[in-house]
Formats: structure tokens, C-alpha cells, sequence
């Protein structure tokens, strides 16, 4: 594939009115959408018209003024950029007068820049160097003995890329990228005239500044004044391979731009329907993990976890993979060991894993990292919608006219989507948000929430009660809607109940902390605002009644008719990458791929004859119920694919003791995790890079992921999956991951119409995809739900076991950063720790001063499981009597705090709540020093003499 | 108890007039304090009220109290209507300037005021605006669009909320029209806007009024304060600038309401359809709105009546720079420029030959003597390669050097530019260094080009190498008509587009500063 840059046709499209307009550019007829500048309409024809300022994803700004074009009946030279076409009209686009302006704007431009070109970083990848050349530009009269802004020192404060302000031309489209697309507002001009100079945050510099290093303003910089350190260090790139990044569920596509095998860098994609050419920092710089050298590139085996690693070539690893799942199981049973996939690996590695477990363990045995995150969102929607997943395409929230955000913080979760999310609240959509801490929706620059419901953590069902009571008690809800589309006696039989006066915002004021009267107004708005739509995020599901506020969001959305069209529903923001995919291929011990329960007969002999062998009816063990069994001695053996459940699953001590009772585990990963640590068998994983596959996004849209190198382990991890699968008697002959999707979509009735060819015609489908919908399905439940009739379920108010008392009298809720993700084995190992190097404590500081404890002060936080300690950040962001932490490091280990409450529907755990004590302490806690030691001795590797 | 008028102004108040104001309240008279009647080498004036009417004294020291209350001071001026700097003027915006108290409201409805505003009201939207069409009225501020057209599209443009903007950013030197109607008969002002208001149906009006107008800014707020039930449900707000010259322009001063950095907006769209806050916004210079009044209340016609071809009514012409009679002078288009310098104006303060003026501000053309035959007229002065603009006049004598005024344009330009459009932010400073350059070169035309780099050297560096540069005189002028091309053209706004006027008008008028040979004297015409 060659090297091309992404065409740029200079301004947006027109907004939509179905109109045309005919005109003439340089002699050719040429009809475009009403609107469109005559830039745009000479770029889709085929021109182009020379210019600088303008670049299609900002509005047009009329600055550079090389696009000056000569429109006959007028007068003077109108900007290209900023001059809508118009019926009839007649445009020249090179003649005379206008090679002479353009010349002389050039020469302008020339007289303050360096004429460095040959060395510059950007040398042939510059648009000022192309304009220079397009508009023949052969002298600069100007002499270069003048004022000047070159000399000027270079700003390379960020860890992945320089500010140059000598190459500067001034056309402000970082400052226009950084308003209009991120939304960050960082940039600004300062001065003004010649001395006008790009300032992050008025005159900081980038790091310090309130940039969030999206990465927006260096892909609009039209010189090398804002470029990549990578293509400073490397070069430009010689080839470009679109692929979908591997963080977050927005599920970003990008181009991979390579020379070699080597990465240059990553540019989100213009065509990918999540992010529109948008990233954030994680996707478009924080990559370098791939290459780290962390990374384990060979297979290793120990007897135990007290030993050394031993490195081994891939046979032995295989053979001794399978030798002992096969000892285990003759020993303890065919239940005795089980899987874990993950959500970080293709749809087609997931589906494999799962397939290994049924096919090859011949048990139910399997499950995935959305046990701890969105499984309450499979088991919610299922029920109230007829199935697992969100309603809408991200485009939707353009839409809009009221969101909803609970218990998500898309601006550092999700970051590209908070980024859409906030265009349109700039367009005056109406913001509520409910989260007990200030996260930057509720005041950050141009965004304002109308209203903020501060709640205590663990009362979401109270609140969203509250809601459905002012609703439905002040006559708000939309009963055609209902009448047409729900189950009418269900929904009165919800709305009596919630229509209790024990249900109002006055009565559970108290138990919510949230005034009555802003309770009634958010309702109020949701229910009358135009299009309302709900966004929610692990704040809603990792609760004892995280299925239960789901279900609740849903009978609000229902119960006012936002389902079904653009601009409404219901919207869970998935956390990692293949979230979403990885559910949908089977990854729960009850469900095959497709969410079709283990116990239909019909399904699972669809499955058996494609596989050839009998399948268990059982639903298998949970991750917890496996840890448990574990440590009552009956469950012995582990694959875990991707997933670091040391870290990142609740009640740390709990999972160690699981983990150390089986007699043999496998880790399949990229860096020997915390898991490895109670491992005998590592696999090294390999990168997205390194791969061909599929994810599918928290939009139900399955993109392609492709392989831009080899595999620096040897293998990607679908071809590990299935040597271990033939080593244990199986007969799998997979050539490529399309064969995969294939058996997949042949299996799964929501996947009949995906195919690797389709994918790769149409950029992405949204599932269901299939006879019925071959294009996919961008909004779900348009005309009916998908099961039928809408139900309402009464909610009922539950309290958590975890409360506050004297010993812990405070509320520990966790979440995520922009800079780092999840467990942080990526994100660590890049240059993201420039931003947040360890987890902190945030606290109110009333909280704080009760117990003497001052901004970066060391504190303990111990809570009936466990404790750390880590810094303590004073800030009023958090409510008195609240305290929030990450856990993306280690070293804090804050599920040591977490406790093993869960979701009464599917166990997920009630991360978000945790009742704690924080004190001031000297330094690490005993287990923090233990565990230490512990995983160094852990990750000891044999040093074998004279390799060979 | 004897009853002075004594102005107010900012201008008068420079030249004494408080100092005088206390002196004749001391001596126990009823002193109303006015606006100026714009004659400012008879500042500060006194006006003693009798019954044969006001008799003037000026200009009137603190210690005249008594000359002047006896009758027996040496400045005794009588009826200033009769002085022939008032005689020959048509006051249509004007006439209650330096007359009424500007902060009584029965002042401003004795001498006529509201008038303009109750007809108006009287009249459905749209024949408001075919009323100022019918005036000819045409934007004051320099661009000369006619004002109704403009309302038209306001009108016509369909949003719940719509704006007026009055630009009151009055920056150019040696203009003061704006500042001395707002200090001296602001509910005129207010007036013309709550018209504008009913006209196009917009609730609401910003007067934007730079921060150097202190007086303005304080005067207009006790008006619109004191006016806000008689011209209500309209309502109006003073914002303040900040010192930035190009907040002037249009669209940068909407952004500098709106909370921005002020800097230019790219048209299309029009403020007209998407103005301030992304509304439909008229926005008019301080004399158009002005001249509102007296439209709606003597009708069009009357308005246009007065003025020369396409450029009706009256302009209040600003007479400064080293001329005798400095003022203001409010009079119909189609009197020639030699006759506002000369006869009103009374050439030079200096009394030394009057050898060029410079019509607009300072971005406007430099007219010679030979060209004082022009009638003040927009097409007549874009014709002849200038500008009315804001009808500032400035009359330099004999010993101005024309190349240091061009390269001052440059410099004004390049201090004021707001950085946005390439022409104006770097061409400004190129400007200056060009000019330098030719002023250098004149002193010593012989001087040989800079040594140039040896041979090889030379060659390779190409574009670099500082031999490359032509230096000689003809070089540097004709990189500088290449630059003011460039200006004037591709500019984004008036500041780049028209700082080419100053330096081309005398580039074109007085070669002879340039170091090139004088104009023969035949080619004048």
C-alpha cells in the first residue's frame, strides 16, 4: 500500500438541505450540495486551489488568503474558503492577477521562515513547502535581514511531540482544531499583528498547559511546527494501513503510517464513522508499549510460581499447556479448569478461546473482564429491550437536544466521544449530569451542565426512581409511546410503583444527597427537553444493583418515548476495545455467541454439529465462582488471554488465594502482569499491530483491524489459540482470521452478513447485520423492540451491604484518567506517565483537614478488605464524606481496598462502592512491601548460558 | 441669576473649561454645562443667556468671570450662528450640539428629540426602512453602504432574536464626530438605535465606545439610563474596547463584545444575517444611527435633498492636523476639498503653504493642493484613488516629509493589525523595512549595492544571499507598489486593504519624497 495523504477538499461539507447549486469553476460545469464553499466544490471536482488556513475538519477561517479566486459580476478577489457557491456562478481560479497575489502572499510567508527544508522534519510532507511550489514562487525580494519570529525556542515539553514556533505561519488551525474538534479550548494567539505567536494556555508550555495532547493540533499543523517526535527521530512515513485502535469502546480507526515495519505514527482516520478523524492521547501516541522492553517475546514455563521463569521454545510451551489441562482434568474432573477471554483481543481470538473451552475442556467454563464492567448492561437491556447492547450509533448524540450522562466521565474515558459529545452541547444541547465528583462535563470551557446531581455513591436506583416519580406523577410520560410500544399493564404496574411518595426527590433527599428540587427539574428537562438521550459508564453498573439501574435508565428512556430514532436512547459506553465484541462471541459460561442461552437444545446443536462433538447444557463457572472453587480445592487450572484479574478484579487478597490454589495457570499476554505472578505457564501475546481480526465498538460497529508488522513473538494470538487447541486433540485449520468470522457469522444469526470482504467494502457494519439488515444497524429498535414489547421492571431500592460506620466512615469510589488505561499495562510503559506517574486520593478538604492531611501528603486508605496507601490530593471536586481513586498503577493496588460485594443479576463487583478510612501514613502499607517483593521474585527469569 | 452654557466636552475640558465652569458658578451663576459646538479655537466658550438670546465669549479664561458677565471681553463672538465657520454649515445631526444640557430629557424633547422615534413607531417596520432607503443615507464609518439596504436584510433575515450595534470604536486620528455627539447629544444616539430597533425588530443594542472615551462612555450611560422608559421596550448596553484599533472594524469589534480576542471575521456571512452572538446584527457607525432622527421626523426627503450625486444629505466633516480652524463642520456632500481646507478650515495653523491633507484617517489617501477641486463626494474620491471614510480631515504644510508619513502607515498598520490575514500581519512590517530602505537610498542614491558573496557562494545560497537583494531605489519602490498590490487586494480587511492609500497617494503625489524626480507641474490635472 503507498503513501498517500488523505485528501483535504479545505472545508467541511455543507449542512444537509437537499438543495443543489450548479456553478462553473475554470470552464467545468459542476453541481454541488447548497453551502459548499467553491473551495470544497473545486476540490470534489477534482482541482485545487491553493491554500493554508484551510483544512476540512474546522469551519473556514479566511486567513491565509493564497485562495483568493476571481468570480465573474463580482468585485475584488473573494477567499475560496469562505465564499459559498452559488447558482450560475462563474469562477476562475488561476489567472493573472491572481498568480501575482498569491505570489506575493507567498513571499510573504517566505520572508519569516526558515529555509531549512532539507533538514526539516517535515521535508516533503509540508503544505507550506507544496504551496510554495504550486503558486511558483522563485525569489523573496524581502532579503531575510528583517524582523523575523524565527530563533524562537522550541517548546518540546510534550512527551510525543515538539512546538517549533519559528515554522509557525500563524493560520490558527491548531487553535481552530483544539476549539472546534477537541474542544479543550487550550490554544490561543497571544500578541498580535507579526508578533502573533500560538500559546497552549496563555504563554505555558504544551505539558503544563490544559492540553490534553488529543493530537488534533499537530494533525492540522501545515508545517513541521507542531510534529510528531517520532517523525523528527524517524522520518516520514512511505505507507499508510487503516486499522482500529486497541484502547478504549469508541473503537477509533486509524492510519497506521509505517516505513518498514517500523510505526511513524498514528492519524486518526477521516472516514472512521466513530471518530470522524478525531483521537485522543491514548490512540494516537500512546503505542510505544508494543515495543517495549517489557515486552515477553518467548514462552516460559516453571513448576511453581516460587521458581524462576524457564524460557522454552513454543512446542514445549504447547505441549505443556495441553499435557497438563489434560493431567488436571483427568485428575479433578472435566470441570476443573476454564477460561478467561478478552476484551482486548479480536472477535475472532475471543470466539476461539470460548471455542477451546466448550469444544476442547468440553465444559461452560468461560468468562470475560465484562463480568467486573458491563455485564449488568447485557443482563439490563436484555430484559427491558430484547438485547445486550446500546441503542444508538455515536453519531446520534448530534441529534440531541438533552443528555443524560450518569456514572460515566466521557471526557477521560472516552475521550473522542466527550469530544462529539461537547460539539453539540456548544450547539446548545442541555447537559445532566448525575455523578457523585465534579467530573470537567459539569464546568469545563463552553460546557456547563444545567444540572449536576451530586449523589451519594450506591443510590443511583434511588435517584433514577426520583426521576421516573416526577415523570410519571407531574403526567410527563409519553403513554402513546408507551401504549404503542411497551407492555401497557407492565408500565402501570412500574408507574404505581414509582408514583409512591417514598419514591419522590423530597423523601429520598436524604438518602441521596441530592435536593428534591433539582431532582425535579433534571426530570422535568429530560422528559421535555426534545430528544433526550442517556449515556452511562461503569458508574451505573459496578454496583450491588448495577443491573437494577440499568434497568432503570432503560424504563425512563421508555417511559418517554427516546427510543428508536436519532438523538435519543439508550447509550452504555463501553470501556475497552472489544468490550462489546467479546460478549457477543459467546464469552459467558451461560451463553453461546449471539447471547442464545447454553441450555436451547436448537442452539447448541447447531454447534455441536458445526464442531462435532457433544456440549455441556450447564451454564459454567464465573470468574468469581471459579476463584472460589478454586480455593475449595476443585477448580485447578487457568487460561487466562489478555486479562490482568489480579489487578483489576475487586478484593485483591481473594483472587491471589484463588489464583495460588490451581496447580497450573496460563497467562497469555503482552508483559508478565500481576496475574503472571501465580502463573506456571506464560504465552506472549501479541500486539493490535501485529494482527489481522475484527472489534466491535460500544456502537455495535464491527471494524477490521489489520496487521501492519509481524508479530515480534512469532505468532498473533488466534494462531496460539489454536496450537494449544490441536495440541489437546482438536482439529482446527484456521489459515486467517476471515475463516474465523466466517464460521461466525455462519453460527450467529446477528453476524450472517459480516464477512472480511464486506467489512472491508463498506468500512464497518453495525450488528445485527444480516438478510434483514445487510448494512447493518445503526439505531436498534426503531419500529419494535427487539423483544417485542418494551417491559418495565419495578426497581426496587436495595441498600449495599458496604456502609459506612464508625471504623470506615467514608465512601471510596474508583475510576479512570485520560493519560492511562485501566490496569495501565499499556499506558505505563508510555510516555503517558508524564501525567499521571502514580494514583491518587482525592478528597474534599473538609475530609482532609479533620485528619491533618495536606495536598501530596501520604496517606493510607483502608477499608474491612484491605489497604494502600498514595498520595493525597485535596480538591472540592469530590463531595465531603467521598473519596476517589484510579487504578491504573500497581503499586497502589487499589482493589487490595475494593471488597467482594457484587451485582445481585451477574456479579459484577461493586467497584464503585467501598466504605474506607484514610489517615496520614509514612509510606507503604505491609501488604504493599510483601507484594513487592513477591512480584519481583516472581518475574525472575532463568538466564540460560549461550542461548542458542 | 444669570444663566452660562459651558460645554462639557472632552476637547473643551482639555482647553480649561471646568476651571471656568467653577469660576462662574463661584460668582453665583446658573451654569449649564453643554456639549461643544465644535469650533475648538474659541474653547472654552461661554454663552450668557439674555433675552436678546446667547451671546458667546471665546475662548474665556477662569479669570474673565467678570469681563464676561459685564459684556466688556475682548472675545465677544455675540450670536455664534452668525459667525461664518456656523453660518455655512447644515446642521441635520448636529443641531442640539453644544445647545441642550446632553442629560436632560426636556432639553432633548424641547429642541425636537423623540420625534424621529414616535413617527417611527407610528409606522410599520418596513416603512421605516424604505424611509431611510429614500434618504440615501449611506454607512458613516467610512464604507459608505447605504444604511436601509442594510436594515432590509435585517429585516427581512427571520430570527426571535436580532441586534443593534452601534460602532462608537471611533479610532481614527483626528476624527472626533462620534465622541463629541455622544458627549454632546447622546439621546440622539439612543434615538436612532430604538429606531433602528423597531425598524428591523430587534430588542436589544450594544454601543461599543473605546476605552480612550471616558467621557463618552460615562455620558451615554447616565442617558441611556435616564432615556431607558421612553424608549423602551428597547433596551441598550455600553460595552468598552480595550485599546485595540481594529475592534473599529465591524466584525472584530462583534467578536470583542462577544468576549474574543477582536479579530476579523471572514464575510460571508454578513453581520446582517449572522452578526453578534450568530444573530442577525445591524451594525452602524455612530453618525448613521445619528442621523436616523431627523430622517424619521422631517421626512426623507428633507435628508435628501441635500448632498452631490449618489452621496445624499450631510457629512460632519472633522477639520485637525496643522490647520487653523479646527473643528467640526457638518455640511451637505459636493463642497470641495479646497474649500473645507482653505475657507473653513483656513489653511495651515503654521500659517506656511498647506502641501498635502490626508482625507479618511489614517488609512486614507494623501491629496495635494493641484486635487482640492474634488467635491466631497464617495465615488468623486474613489475615483481619484481615496476615500471619504469617517470625513477626518488632516492638513499638513510645507515641511512633511511624504515618505515618513508612508512608512508611518505602515507602522500604524502593522502596531494595529490584528494578525489574522497574512497580508496585513506580515506585509505591514515588510512595509516599514521596504520603506526604510528607500528612505535610506535617497540620502545616497550613488551608494553601491551591498557587497555581494563571492561567485560560487553566491550561486548556491540563490534566494539567500544577501547580493540577491536589490537595493537600489527603483528596486525597493517596486517591491513596494508589489507589496501594497498585495495589501490592497488580498487583505482581509480595511486596515491591510487600505493602508496602501496613504502610501500609494504619495508614492503617486510626491515621487519627489521617494527620491524620484517631482511630478512636471502640467500633469497635475
Amino acid at each position: 500500500m503507498a503513501f498517500n495523504r488523505e485528501r483535504d477538499h479545505g472545508t467541511p461539507p455543507a449542512i444537509v438541505t437537499g438543495k443543489t447549486v450548479t456553478l462553473t469553476v475554470d470552464g467545468q460545469p459542476v453541481t454541488v450540495p447548497e453551502g459548499t464553499s467553491i473551495m470544497r466544490a473545486t476540490s470534489l471536482m477534482g482541482g485545487a486551489i491553493p491554500k493554508l488556513c484551510a483544512t476540512d475538519n474546522v469551519e473556514s477561517f479566511g486567513s491565509c488568503r493564497l485562495c483568493l479566486v476571481e468570480v465573474e459580476g463580482r468585485n475584488g478577489y473573494p477567499a475560496s474558503c469562505t465564499t459559498p457557491v452559488g447558482e450560475g456562478m462563474v469562477v476562475h481560479t488561476q489567472t493573472e492577477r491572481l498568480k501575482k497575489l498569491r505570489r506575493g502572499v507567498m513571499e510573504l510567508y517566505i520572508s519569516d521562515h526558515p529555509l531549512d527544508c532539507l533538514t526539516c522534519a517535515a521535508n516533503g510532507d509540508c503544505e507550506l513547502q507544496d504551496q510554495a511550489g504550486a503558486v511558483g514562487l522563485r525569489d523573496v525580494r524581502y532579503g531575510y535581514d528583517g524582523a523575523t519570529n524565527m530563533g524562537q525556542e522550541k517548546d518540546v515539553s510534550n512527551p510525543y511531540f515538539d512546538f517549533d514556533p519559528s515554522k509557525c505561519i500563524v493560520c490558527s488551525r491548531c487553535v481552530r482544531a483544539c476549539d472546534e474538534v477537541q474542544g479543550t479550548f487550550a490554544l490561543t494567539i497571544e500578541n498580535m499583528g507579526f508578533k502573533s505567536k500560538v500559546s497552549p494556555s496563555q504563554g505555558d508550555s504544551f505539558l503544563d498547559s490544559e492540553c490534553v495532547s488529543c493530537g488534533a493540533c499537530v494533525q492540522a499543523c501545515p508545517t513541521a511546527s507542531l510534529i510528531e517526535k517520532k517523525v523528527v527521530e524517524i522520518g516520514t512515513p512511505d505507507r499508510a494501513v487503516v486499522t482500529t485502535c486497541a484502547y478504549c469502546g469508541v473503537g477509533c480507526t486509524f492510519r497506521a503510517e509505517m516505513r518498514g515495519e517500523e510505526l511513524v505514527r498514528m492519524v486518526p482516520w477521516k472516514d472512521g464513522k466513530a471518530n470522524h478523524g478525531h483521537s485522543c492521547v491514548k490512540g494516537r501516541f500512546a503505542w510505544g508499549y508494543a515495543q517495549h522492553r517489557d515486552r515477553i517475546l518467548n514462552p516460559m514455563i516453571r513448576a511453581s510460581v516460587e521458581e524462576p521463569w524457564r524460557e522454552v521454545s513454543w512446542e514445549v510451551a504447547i505441549a505443556h499447556t495441553a499435557s497438563e489441562f489434560q493431567r488436571i482434568q483427568a485428575k479433578y474432573g472435566v470441570r476443573s479448569i476454564g477460561g478467561i477471554t478478552s476484551s482486548r483481543c479480536t472477535n475472532e481470538e475471543t470466539y476461539l478461546v470460548q471455542k477451546l473451552i466448550r469444544q476442547g475442556f468440553g465444559n461452560n467454563n468461560v468468562d470475560t473482564c465484562a463480568r467486573v464492567c458491563h455485564s449488568p448492561t447485557g443482563y439490563g437491556l436484555n430484559t427491558t429491550l430484547g438485547t445486550s447492547a446500546g441503542t444508538q450509533d455515536f453519531d446520534s448524540v448530534t441529534q440531541a437536544d438533552v443528555i443524560l450522562v450518569i456514572g460515566a466521565n466521557p471526557t477521560d474515558a472516552h475521550p473522542v466521544f466527550g469530544s462529539r459529545m461537547k460539539q453539540r452541547l456548544r450547539e446548545g444541547a442541555r447537559l445532566i449530569v448525575v455523578d457523585p465528583r465534579r467530573i470537567d462535563l459539569v464546568r469545563s470551557a463552553h460546557v456547563k451542565a444545567d444540572h449536576h446531581l451530586a449523589l451519594r455513591p450506591g443510590t443511583n436506583v434511588v435517584i433514577l426512581t426520583a426521576l421516573a416519580h416526577v415523570i410519571v406523577t407531574e403526567g410527563l410520560a409519553n403513554e402513546a409511546f408507551i401504549r404503542a410500544r411497551c407492555d401497557w399493564d407492565e408500565y402501570q404496574h412500574w408507574a404505581e410503583f414509582v408514583s409512591q411518595r417514598e419514591r419522590s426527590p423530597e423523601a429520598t433527599e436524604a438518602l441521596t444527597g441530592v435536593k428534591a428540587d433539582e431532582v425535579r427539574a433534571a426530570a422535568r428537562l429530560y422528559a421535555t427537553g426534545g430528544n433526550a438521550a442517556i449515556y452511562y459508564g461503569l458508574g451505573v453498573t459496578e454496583h450491588s444493583q448495577g443491573s437494577s439501574a440499568v434497568i432503570a435508565i432503560a424504563n425512563l428512556a421508555m417511559a418517554t418515548g427516546n427510543m428508536g430514532r436519532e438523538g435519543v436512547g439508550v447509550n452504555p459506553l463501553r470501556g475497552q476495545n472489544n468490550v462489546q465484541g467479546s460478549c457477543d462471541m459467546g464469552s459467558f459460561p451461560h451463553e453461546f455467541p449471539g447471547y442464545r442461552h447454553v441450555s436451547i437444545d436448537a442452539v447448541r446443536q447447531s454447534f455441536e454439529k458445526a464442531w462435532g462433538v457433544t456440549l455441556d447444557p450447564e451454564p459454567g463457572l464465573r470468574i468469581n465462582n471459579m476463584l472460589d472453587a478454586a480455593t475449595d480445592g476443585v477448580f485447578k487450572g487457568l487460561f487466562v488471554q489478555g486479562e490482568d484479574i489480579l489487578q483489576s478484579d475487586p478484593n485483591t487478597h481473594h483472587v491471589a488465594a484463588g489464583l495460588a490454589a490451581m496447580e497450573c495457570v496460563v497467562v497469555q499476554d503482552l508483559f508478565l502482569n500481576e496475574t503472571a505472578n501465580y502463573a506456571h505457564i506464560f504465552l506472549p501475546g501479541s500486539t493490535f499491530l501485529e494482527k489481522d481480526g475484527t472489534f466491535t465498538n460500544a456502537e455495535r460497529r464491527i471494524q477490521l483491524v489489520r496487521q501492519v508488522m509481524t508479530p515480534l513473538n512469532g505468532y498473533a494470538d488466534w494462531e496460539v489459540v489454536q496450537l494449544v487447541a490441536n495440541a489437546m486433540g482438536l482439529d482446527w485449520s484456521y489459515t486467517h482470521p476471515a475463516e474465523i468470522m466466517d464460521e461466525i457469522a455462519a453460527l450467529t444469526p446477528t453476524f450472517a452478513g459480516v464477512s472480511f470482504d464486506k467489512l472491508d467494502e463498506k468500512g464497518s457494519l453495525q450488528w445485527p447485520a444480516n438478510d434483514a439488515a445487510p448494512d447493518g444497524t445503526p439505531t436498534m429498535h426503531v419500529d419494535q423492540f427487539v423483544r417485542g414489547k418494551g417491559k418495565f421492571v419495578v426497581t426496587d431500592y436495595v441498600p449495599t451491604d458496604e456502609k459506612t460506620g464508625p471504623r470506615f466512615p467514608l465512601l471510596l469510589t474508583t475510576g479512570r484518567i485520560l493519560s492511562q488505561y485501566n490496569v495501565g499495562a499499556q499506558t505505563r510503559r508510555t510516555g503517558n506517565v508524564a501525567w499521571h506517574a502514580e494514583d491518587v486520593l482525592e478528597i474534599h478538604p473538609t475530609d482532609a483537614e479533620n485528619r491533618g492531611i495536606a495536598d501530596g501528603h501520604w496517606v493510607s486508605l483502608r477499608s474491612r478488605a484491605g489497604e494502600t496507601t498514595l498520595r493525597a490530593k485535596v480538591t472540592d471536586r469530590v463531595a465531603p464524606g467521598v473519596v476517589y481513586t484510579t487504578f491504573h498503577h500497581p503499586d497502589t493496588q487499589a482493589n487490595v481496598i475494593t471488597t467482594d460485594f457484587s451485582d445481585w443479576a451477574t456479579n459484577c463487583p461493586e467497584f464503585k462502592v467501598t466504605a474506607v478510612q484514610v489517615a496520614l501514613s509514612n509510606g507503604s502499607s505491609e501488604w504493599q512491601q510483601r507484594y513487592a517483593e513477591q512480584a519481583r521474585m516472581s518475574r525472575r527469569i532463568e538466564t540460560v548460558e549461550a542461548a542458542e | 441669576m444669570t444663566r452660562v452654557y459651558i460645554s462639557r466636552d472632552m476637547a473643551s475640558v482639555a482647553l480649561g473649561a471646568d476651571d471656568v465652569a467653577r469660576a462662574f458658578a463661584d460668582a453665583g451663576c446658573d451654569v449649564v454645562r453643554t456639549g461643544s459646538h465644535g469650533l475648538f479655537t474659541i474653547e472654552p466658550l461661554v454663552e450668557v443667556d439674555t433675552p436678546q438670546g446667547r451671546i458667546a465669549f471665546g475662548p474665556v479664561g477662569p479669570g474673565d468671570v467678570a469681563a464676561v458677565l459685564d459684556g466688556s471681553h475682548a472675545g465677544r463672538l455675540g450670536d455664534l450662528a452668525a459667525l461664518p465657520f456656523f453660518a455655512r454649515q447644515q446642521r441635520f445631526t448636529f443641531a442640539r450640539c453644544g445647545v441642550i444640557d446632553p442629560l436632560s430629557l426636556n432639553d432633548y424633547e424641547a429642541h425636537g428629540g423623540w420625534k424621529g422615534l414616535d413617527a417611527a413607531r407610528a409606522m410599520p417596520p418596513a416603512a421605516v426602512v424604505e424611509a431611510v432607503k429614500a434618504s440615501g443615507l449611506r454607512g458613516r464609518g467610512g464604507a459608505g453602504f447605504p444604511t436601509g439596504i442594510k436594515w432590509q436584510t435585517v429585516l427581512d433575515a427571520r430570527d426571535d432574536t436580532k441586534f443593534i450595534v452601534c460602532n462608537a470604536d471611533e479610532g481614527d486620528s483626528g476624527t472626533f464626530a462620534d465622541r463629541m455627539l455622544m458627549e454632546g447629544d447622546p439621546c440622539c444616539l439612543i434615538e436612532g438605535m430604538a429606531i433602528a430597533g423597531h425598524a428591523v425588530g430587534a430588542g436589544h443594542g450594544y454601543i461599543y465606545i473605546r476605552s480612550e472615551y471616558p467621557f463618552a462612555v460615562e455620558t451615554m450611560r447616565a442617558a441611556i439610563e435616564r432615556s431607558a422608559a421612553r424608549i423602551a421596550p428597547f433596551t441598550l448596553e455600553v460595552r468598552v474596547g480595550a485599546g485595540a484599533y481594529v475592534c473599529g472594524e465591524e466584525t472584530a469589534l462583534l467578536d470583542s463584545i462577544e468576549g474574543k480576542r477582536g479579530q476579523v471575521r471572514a464575510k460571508p456571512p454578513l453581520p446582517a444575517l449572522k452578526g453578534l452572538f450568530g444573530k442577525p446584527t445591524v451594525i452602524n457607525n455612530v453618525l448613521s444611527l445619528a442621523a436616523v432622527p431627523f430622517i424619521l421626523a422631517a421626512g426623507a426627503e428633507a435628508y435628501a435633498a441635500v448632498g452631490f450625486g449618489r452621496s445624499r444629505g450631510t457629512m460632519p466633516v472633522q477639520l485637525a492636523g496643522n490647520v487653523r480652524n479646527g473643528g467640526l463642520f457638518e455640511v451637505g456632500f459636493g463642497i470641495t476639498l479646497g474649500e473645507l481646507v482653505n475657507e473653513i478650515g483656513g489653511g495651515t495653523g503654521s500659517g506656511r503653504p498647506v502641501r498635502a491633507v490626508q482625507v479618511g484617517g489614517p488609512l486614507g489617501a494623501y491629496f495635494p493642493p493641484s486635487m482640492f477641486h474634488l467635491p466631497f463626494d464617495y465615488e468623486a474620491f474613489a475615483q481619484a484613488g481615496g476615500l471619504i471614510g469617517h470625513a477626518g480631515i488632516t492638513v499638513f504644510d510645507d515641511s512633511v516629509d511624504m515618505a515618513h508619513m508612508a512608512r508611518f502607515a505602515m507602522e500604524f498598520c502593522a502596531a494595529e493589525s490584528c494578525g489574522k490575514c497574512t497580508p496585513c500581519r506580515i506585509g505591514s512590517t515588510r512595509g516599514v523595512e521596504v520603506i526604510d530602505r528607500i528612505i535610506a537610498a535617497r540620502a545616497d542614491d550613488s551608494r553601491p549595492a551591498e557587497p555581494a558573496l563571492p561567485g560560487r557562494l553566491a550561486a548556491t545560497l540563490y534566494s539567500r544571499a544577501p547580493g540577491r537583494i536589490d537595493r537600489s531605489l527603483d528596486g525597493q519602490t517596486e517591491l513596494l507598489r508589489d507589496l501594497c498590490d498585495t495589501m490592497k487586494f488580498g487583505s482581509l480587511c480595511a486596515l491591510g486593504g487600505f493602508t496602501p492609500y496613504p502610501v500609494l497617494s504619495a508614492l503617486d503625489h510626491f515621487p519627489e519624497d521617494f527620491g524620484a524626480p517631482a511630478p512636471i507641474a502640467e500633469a497635475a490635472e
